[in-house]
């Protein structure tokens, strides 16, 4: 089970709107590589691991990656949350906004809704580990994101 | 930055509408320490699942979850519950603001 403590894993105190950084940012909350396919991946992975150590390390990344998920959706809501119409045209976020407003929907940058497709669980423990390497490991995303945000 | 705040502690001395002070500053500097503990703590347990027998770092964890332990309970009993196993006198969950909404202080 979970306990929820009241505190970001790191303080997030975001002044300025700006809806079009949001836009890209959402997939790092619920796209293919994002931090709720992470904590899935892992938290669904763990039940399959042969020993102690795998689950352990399995189940204690998934719960962190869970505070992750709730870092990126703050970072999401305080960029978008005093957006005007104007702004999330101009951003190219009007689709978005007429389906859920501002609220933070788990999608990718290019709008597709999150899906459990986007996560392994092949009833081999190598297989997983390795799943898990190339989803997180890579960190292919950080890299992309990186050379978009300036 | 100072506000008013209406606090009670968790104790069952009578002290629920004592009147105080909350430094802001004060505040944001122990939730800071705590952060510090929390991430070095979580760390160190992700180090322990696969190095069980890492003497140095179990003697790391153990120091850290009780200097921890003091922060929170300090904290708790000045600004409220961070978690809600924490026992009040009153509902004190719902008083501070949720942390995904900073930006506007």
């Amino acid at each position: 089970m979970w306990t929820y403590n009241k505190m970001l894993q790191y303080p997030i105190n975001i002044k300025c709107t700006d809806p079009k950084l949001a836009k890209v940012i959402i997939s790092q909350y619920g796209g293919p590589d994002g931090e709720l396919a992470a904590s899935l991946r892992y938290l669904s992975q763990r039940f399959g691991m042969p020993d102690q150590k795998a689950k352990a390390i399995l189940n204690d990344i998934g719960t962190e990656e869970l505070a992750h998920l709730e870092m990126v959706g703050t970072i999401v809501h305080q960029l978008t949350k005093n957006a005007t119409i104007e702004e999330i045209e101009k951003a190219g976020l009007s689709a978005y906004y007429t389906d859920h407003g501002v609220d933070v929907y788990p999608q990718s940058a290019a709008g597709v809704p999150f899906t459990a497709a986007y996560i392994a669980a092949k009833g081999d423990p190598i297989a997983n580990l390795q799943e898990d390497l190339a989803a997180d490991g890579a960190t292919m995303m950080a890299q992309q994101l990186k050379k978009i945000i300036k | 930055m100072f506000v008013n705040e209406n606090r009670n502690c968790c104790c069952n001395n009578d002290c629920e509408d004592e009147e105080r002070k909350i430094d802001c500053d004060k505040k944001e500097e122990l939730l800071q320490n705590i952060r510090c503990y929390e991430f070095a703590i979580n760390e160190l347990a992700l180090y322990l699942d696969t190095h069980p027998e890492d003497k140095k770092a179990l003697c790391l964890h153990k120091k850290y979850c009780n200097e921890l332990k003091n922060l929170r309970d300090m904290y708790q009993k000045v600004y409220g519950p961070l978690t809600i196993t924490y026992p009040c006198n009153k509902w004190r969950w719902l008083e501070e603001p949720w942390p995904w909404e900073g930006g506007d202080r």
